[in-house]
């Protein structure tokens, strides 16, 4: 390792770049706030979701496990923080118990899933993860009755904001002259927490056991003849995806100071792990376009089409809602058409895949 | 002993619908791998048309048993229509595409099918015309309708059909031999994309049959409700093994019948504590329990580990 070929980290080698992209991100709660706090909550989502895509990225994009129920984990993130930082049973316990108390449960069920299903392979792994995510939901829906823990569809509501002492992150405050409210802050929040996963995602991506998630992507049987504990290096990309799941929905939870079960439906699981694949399986920069792209589409299109059809038609035709997931399932199809790797994906991957194809 | 026979005989009827719906998944996934998620609109597309033309022709005055043909017929070849579409748009241009795209082009046309669905025939359930007349038969406690016997003898029928189509025909040879080396099989003559095309579109017809069918069990069509249903099929092709067609039925049975148990037990079994809306439940802890025993599921032979 400590040998004459010394890498250079990414940010060494493109401060430039970095800098840019950091001014970029300083700015844009700014302009969002523009169009008013609206946008700002779209682009608070959007950096949400990159965080999830980059934790099921581990999942399906390094160790190529096919998960389609890594809503369950973001569901037990949330409802974590929802329990203990609510009126609903009376706990007010402060954010930095809960988020790292939340990821460590999610972990846990991370295993509990992984541990009987690691034997399974492609899609008869997919079909249980599937399971397990409606499993949790139809729990979370149900367990409001004898005893009232989730509160059912109702879902919790009042939940404690992100609080630093007098520092709350649901208020308006002015910081050095600047007015900043307080989607603005969980926007900054959410940056410091994505930057934090993309760090560990670069790291894991070139470490011993990055290299061990991608032998066993590649060929499970050559993997394990080598020498790399499938099992545990397996469990190991569940668990890690889990947490990373776990604490988004905390962050959720605090975020949105409301979760119910439809937040975390199957639809959910599906729409994460498409921002993945349509980015660029295992490629972190595509991931996180992906995951800004599907996150933006919906809402550009909210905010596009009725105009549009105004204009075009004088009025309604279609209703717009189905019109915006119809075009939203369209662009879907029409960007794995045309580009079956992903939007951005990394060259060594779009390498191996032309070269796999059967 | 009367629950016991009546939840039995429903889910002996439900399995029969899930068995049908979930030989579309297993026919597609045997030949070229593919979870067809779109599969599930494509059953309820086929409701939805039947209930159309049914309602259409219920003031003609033809006897009710022809209408229900009709729509049946309608339905049936609207599906195929689509299923060779949906084959030769979507998912024949991704052939040798990485595994996870065409399943992505699956999911964006399953929304895509659902939302045209919708603005075709609005938010609102649909109610199916009273055109039979229903019948209660009553055995032991345990009661059932002229409807039920019905959707079972035709989905025997029609699997019947399936078998010896797949068994002793050439177009089913060729599709056996697809399904085992598809590289072979193109060696050997076959028409590889006839074969797939042929594929998704007797898949699709099961399909429409058996949205006819739980569209006159329940006697309502919604837009949505493609999604669970094709879920619990596809659950079922799993759990007998997929890519398997007699494992598909077993499955679709078992799981049927699996489920009605359940949610008429679950309240005995638990005191209480948990009442039947947690029916979905058993349908996945039946599966994840099946395949951490067997993971090829029921019937699903012992694949070689390959990469």
């Amino acid at each position: 390792m400590n040998g004459s070929r010394k890498k250079s980290l990414p940010w060494q080698r493109h401060w430039l770049g970095v800098l840019l992209v950091g001014a970029v991100l300083l700015a844009v709660p700014f302009v969002a706030a523009l169009g008013g706090q609206a946008w700002v909550r779209i682009a608070n989502f959007a950096i949400l979701y990159v965080f999830l895509a980059l934790g099921l990225n581990i999942v399906v994009g390094y160790a190529g496990l096919l998960d389609l129920g890594y809503v369950a984990f973001y569901a037990v993130g949330a409802y974590v923080y929802a329990l203990l930082a609510s009126p609903h049973f009376g706990v007010h316990l402060p954010f930095w118990v809960i988020l790292p108390l939340g990821a460590a449960i999610a972990c846990l069920f991370g295993m509990l899933l992984g541990a009987p299903t690691l034997k399974l392979r492609g899609d008869y792994l997919a079909i249980v993860t599937l399971g397990f995510g409606e499993i949790i939901r139809i729990f979370l829906n149900n367990l409001n009755a004898p005893i009232n823990v989730t509160n059912g569809a109702q879902g919790i509501t009042l939940i404690d904001p992100i609080e630093i002492g007098d520092f709350s992150f649901a208020a308006t405050s002015t910081i050095l002259g600047v007015e900043i409210s307080g989607p603005q802050k969980y926007y900054f929040l959410l940056v410091a927490l994505a930057i934090l996963v993309i760090i560990v995602n670069v790291r894991l991506q070139d470490s011993r056991i990055g290299r061990a998630w991608q032998a066993i992507r590649e060929d499970e049987v050559a993997a394990k003849a080598c020498g790399i504990n499938t099992r545990n290096i397996k469990l190991l990309a569940f668990a890690m995806g889990a947490s990373f799941g776990g604490v988004a929905g905390g962050v959720f939870s605090a975020m949105q100071g409301f979760v119910s079960p439809e937040s975390f439906s199957l639809m959910e699981s599906i729409t994460i792990l498409a921002m993945v694949v349509l980015g660029g399986m295992g490629h972190i920069p595509g991931v996180i376009l992906g995951a800004v792209l599907l996150t933006a589409l919906p809402e550009v299109l909210r905010y596009g089409i009725e105009p549009l059809q105004d204009a075009v038609f004088g009025r309604m035709i279609i209703d717009p809602e189905s019109l915006r997931m119809l075009i939203f399932g369209l662009a879907l199809v029409l960007v794995m058409r045309f580009r079956p790797a992903g939007l951005w994906p990394s060259p060594q991957r779009r390498r191996e895949l032309a070269e796999s194809s059967d | 002993m009367d629950t016991l026979l009546q939840q039995l005989i429903n889910g002996l009827t439900l399995g029969a619908v899930y068995a049908l719906v979930a030989l579309g998944y297993t026919m597609v996934y045997g030949i070229i791998g593919l979870i067809n998620f779109a599969h599930g609109e494509v059953v309820m597309i086929g409701t939805m048309v039947a209930f159309t033309v049914i309602v259409a022709l219920a003031g003609s005055g033809l006897p009710p048993l022809l209408v229900l043909s009709i729509g049946l017929a309608v339905a049936v070849v609207v599906c195929m229509a689509l299923g060779w579409s949906l084959e030769r748009v979507a998912y024949r241009p991704l052939r040798g595409a990485p595994r996870l795209t065409p399943l992505i082009t699956a999911i964006g046309m399953s929304m895509v099918l659902q939302n045209v669905a919708m603005i075709i025939w609005g938010r609102n359930y649909i109610t199916f015309p009273p055109m039979i007349t229903k019948h209660i038969y009553s055995v032991g406690g345990a009661t059932f309708t002229n409807v039920q016997v019905a959707i079972v003898s035709l989905a025997a029928l029609v699997m019947m059909a399936l078998i010896y189509l797949v068994h002793r025909t050439r177009i089913g040879m060729a599709m056996r031999a697809t399904a085992q080396n598809p590289h072979v099989a193109s060696l050997m003559g076959v028409d590889i994309n006839r074969v797939i095309a042929m594929a998704f579109v007797i898949g699709s017809a099961l399909g429409a049959v058996a949205g006819c069918m739980v569209g006159s069990y329940y006697e309502i069509a919604h837009y949505q409700m493609g999604f669970m249903l094709g879920l619990k099929a596809f659950t079922a092709a799993v759990l007998g093994g997929i890519g398997n067609l007699a494992g598909a039925m077993a499955g679709g049975l078992l799981l049927g019948v699996i489920e009605a148990l359940g949610a008429g037990y679950i309240g005995q079994l638990t005191g209480d504590f948990l009442g039947s809306h947690y029916q979905d439940i058993f349908a996945f802890i039946v599966l994840i329990i099946v395949l951490m025993f067997r993971p090829s599921g029921l019937f699903g032979e012992r694949e070689g580990d390959r990469a």
